[in-house]
């Protein structure tokens, strides 16, 4: 029994096991397509968004350099923060999801990419790809749900402490890149088993404090002393970036999964879950946001995070061109496909953040649960 | 189909000159400051390093991986075509005769293949490949129908055994189809072609060459003109057979169209079957050979076979079914793993040759030697033996 099925009206309700699994082999038909489909437009794609990342974020080092003057300092700064932000989403994030591995070149590859954040790439990708794809949405499983510090279902027991979580979740998102690098190191999980003095804990903290050493020695050291007389500016020059950074891509990560309406689930919900199944938990476990080509690019395409969920590994600039097919798909199936503004999203997201911090009922909007029938159960795995 | 290179000495002693890039060893207080302000520029960069952003400005720029920009591409005959490539300033020079590996991205998938270089040290720096498109290959169709100047490909320092001793002598070269690539860079060396004619250098006087050159027709014949140049300008003796014309060439009537076969050292060049030929040929009469090989060699893509792990030398065989993962897991490899059904990346390894199946997509993943292709091993079965560096 999932959480979601507990709500008076499962979104799923009206499927039966044979339209899941059809659903599945739709989805299984797209990413088929732009699989064949993809070649050297592609390839252009993600070298002239790298090669412009890295002349943007030069630049902007360079008139940094000048930060003392005021025009320069926000100018750079400017250019900085989109540089940061464009290498966290649009480049990082789906490096490391594998999005362009199959062109096969070893500078643009999962494996070898390391990314400007605090977490080291390999951890991220441990947590990131493994248990968040994996898991989307499942309570208890999926650390991206709540970062393990916020009350993020109904379900959840309501305890006083949560009403500190709207400024718990604001401060994370001002420094969202060592949250991201203490729940990569599943700090709370080693806290709780007490093996906080292990050595395989001990040995992956090295790498992440190593990682924030050489982050930090670069953004606050290197190139402010690099800056003669705008030592200081510079200095709040990358900080600001940092800052600019961290509170875009916690905005963007909290309206893919976080605002209203977007379905969470039950740890026991996913045993022997058939692909098909998978495929529904992704489609009702998300959200998209709604804009213009810039605002997708520095989005790093997760405003097709629906997409982005069920096909994390397709290159991201492949979602916008797919994204009317799984629409397509959601309306025959009666499936909300759920999508709005970036303010609209945003404000989606911080309203449930506020409303779980009360108890239950407080604010007079949540959802009543209601028993729903089971759904048919399957007794195939998960098949790759 | 998959063309790759092989070379085998038979018989023969060549002092091969490897020329290495200068070393600079740190030494004064010039290189102690150079040394520094690379430390500084590597904590500027993290966690990149300074070369990922002067690659944007200058990939052929010193101290760069070494890269080729392609400059010119001329057409030779309908399905062949030279490729002349500026390459990076580590480029560390070559004997003709010896192959360069050039990586190229196809329909955006960077795939290496070894070409022969067809020429000597060039006065303007530049090398040049000829490449002859072969059915269904997607490299040589690529460079020699497809490309276009101003591509940036991916290069390795030339290397290869099968080159002139630098004193002189009598040598027969028998060359099949584009075998005659490797041949062609060492006459061109010895006698280059001025605009005014065939320049005679006195360094090439001791050479003696009788040039055997097999094709399927006159108009498939790479470089003919140029062979005939020579041949008419008495520095080399040509002996040009077609099979549409003369028949397929038998081995042993080269003692008849080469009468003083006894006392020349030969070097081959073609399909392997001509080679293996000659390889008995020769052996029977004690006669000098020197062999490099293109081999043809068509992956049949089957259903499972021998997955070998070269960091610890296990085999296994691998049902078609089922993931690498799985089977090698069972038969007790420590392999790394993730989400095990294709979407974290965390079983990423790479496959030194051989072919897999996506489980997923039935779709076919190849890898001649030294591709290194990196694939998800929980999604991907074994079609055929492969090779994979764990």
């Amino acid at each position: 029994m999932t959480v979601l099925q507990k709500k008076p009206v499962s979104p799923i309700d009206h499927l039966t096991a044979e339209d899941i699994e059809q659903i599945g082999r739709e989805l299984d038909a797209i990413r088929a397509e732009v699989v064949s489909a993809r070649g050297e437009s592609d390839a252009k794609y993600i070298r002239k968004v790298i090669d412009t990342q890295r002349k943007l974020e030069l630049g902007s080092r360079a008139v940094l350099l000048f930060s003392l003057f005021p025009p320069a300092w926000i100018v750079g700064t400017a250019g900085l923060s989109v540089a940061k932000i464009l290498e966290n989403m649009e480049i990082g994030h789906n490096v490391m999801h594998g999005q362009w591995d199959w062109m096969r070149d070893p500078k643009i590859h999962s494996t070898t990419w390391e990314w400007d954040n605090a977490s080291p790439s390999e951890q991220w990708k441990h947590s990131h790809n493994e248990l968040h794809h994996n898991f989307t949405n499942v309570v208890g499983k999926d650390n991206d749900l709540g970062y393990g510090i916020m009350r993020v279902d109904e379900d959840q027991r309501w305890h006083p402490v949560y009403l500190a979580q709207p400024l718990w979740n604001f401060i994370n998102a001002c420094f969202f890149e060592y949250g991201i690098a203490a729940y990569d190191l599943e700090i709370g999980k080693n806290v709780k088993r007490k093996t906080l003095k292990s050595p395989e804990f001990k040995a992956r903290a090295k790498v992440t404090l190593r990682k924030i050493r050489n982050q930090f020695k670069k953004d606050y050291v290197v190139h402010p002393i690099l800056s003669g007389p705008s030592i200081v500016h510079t200095l709040s020059a990358n900080f600001t970036a940092n800052l600019v950074r961290n509170l875009w891509t916690h905005s963007v990560i909290m309206c893919g999964h976080f605002p209203e309406g977007v379905q969470t689930f039950e740890k026991h919900s996913i045993d022997g879950e058939t692909k098909g199944e998978w495929y529904v938990r992704q489609m009702l476990g998300s959200a998209n946001i709604s804009g213009s080509k810039a605002m997708h690019i520095m989005t790093g395409n997760l405003s097709f995070q629906i997409e982005h969920h069920l096909f994390p590994d397709l290159p991201s600039n492949r979602y916008q061109e797919i994204a009317p097919k799984v629409k397509d798909l959601f309306d025959r199936y009666g499936l909300e496909y759920k999508t709005g503004s970036l303010p609209r999203q945003v404000a989606s997201a911080w309203h449930k953040v506020i409303r779980l911090s009360l108890p239950n009922n407080f604010m007079g909007t949540n959802a009543t649960p209601t028993p729903l029938p089971e759904r048919a159960s399957s007794p195939s795995t998960v098949a790759a | 189909m998959t063309l790759a290179r092989r070379h085998t000495i038979v018989e023969y002693m060549a002092t091969t000159t490897f020329l290495a890039p200068e070393t600079r060893g740190p030494r004064g207080f010039g290189s102690r400051l150079r040394a520094r302000a690379l430390r500084v520029a590597e904590l500027a960069a993290t966690p990149l390093v300074p070369s990922d952003y002067l690659d944007v400005f200058n990939p052929l720029r010193a101290g760069a991986d070494l890269r080729g920009r392609i400059e010119e591409i001329h057409p030779e005959t309908a399905d062949a075509a030279t490729i002349v490539i500026r390459p990076g300033a580590d480029w560390a020079g070559h004997v003709p005769g010896q192959y360069l590996r050039i990586g190229i991205d196809v329909d955006g998938v960077r795939l290496w293949r070894a070409y022969s270089l067809t020429h000597g040290p060039r006065s303007d720096g530049r090398i040049s490949i000829t490449v002859k498109a072969v059915p269904d290959g997607k490299v040589s169709n690529h460079l020699v129908h497809r490309a276009r100047a101003g591509t940036l490909v991916h290069l390795e320092q030339a290397a290869g055994e099968f080159v002139l001793p630098t004193d002189g002598g009598k040598f027969l070269f028998v060359t099949a189809g584009s075998g005659i690539t490797p041949v062609i860079g060492m006459l061109r060396n010895l006698f280059p072609v001025a605009e005014s004619g065939v320049v005679r250098l006195p360094r090439s006087e001791p050479y003696d060459i009788v040039v055997v050159h097999v094709a399927p027709s006159e108009p498939h014949s790479i470089f003919i003109a140029n062979l005939r140049e020579l041949h008419d300008a008495g520095l080399i003796d040509l002996v040009a057979r077609y099979d549409d014309e003369h028949g397929v060439l038998d081995v042993a009537d080269l003692a008849d169209l080469v009468p003083d076969l006894q006392e020349r050292t030969t070097f081959a060049c073609g399909p392997a079957g001509l080679l293996d030929a000659l390889g008995a040929h020769h052996e029977e009469r004690g006669l000098k050979l020197l062999t490099e090989q293109f081999r043809v060699a068509t992956l049949v893509a089957g259903e499972g076979g021998t997955v070998t792990f070269t960091g610890n030398g296990t085999s296994i065989e691998a049902d078609g079914s089922r993931p690498i993962l799985d089977e090698a897991e069972e038969a007790g490899v420590l392999m790394p793993s993730g989400c095990r059904m294709g979407i974290c990346y965390g079983c990423v390894l790479p496959m030194r040759e051989g072919s897999v199946r996506d489980l997923r997509t039935g779709e076919i993943t190849t890898a001649v030697e030294g591709d290194n292709v990196k694939i998800q091993t929980c999604i991907s079965a074994a079609a055929g033996s492969c090779s994979i560096d764990h």
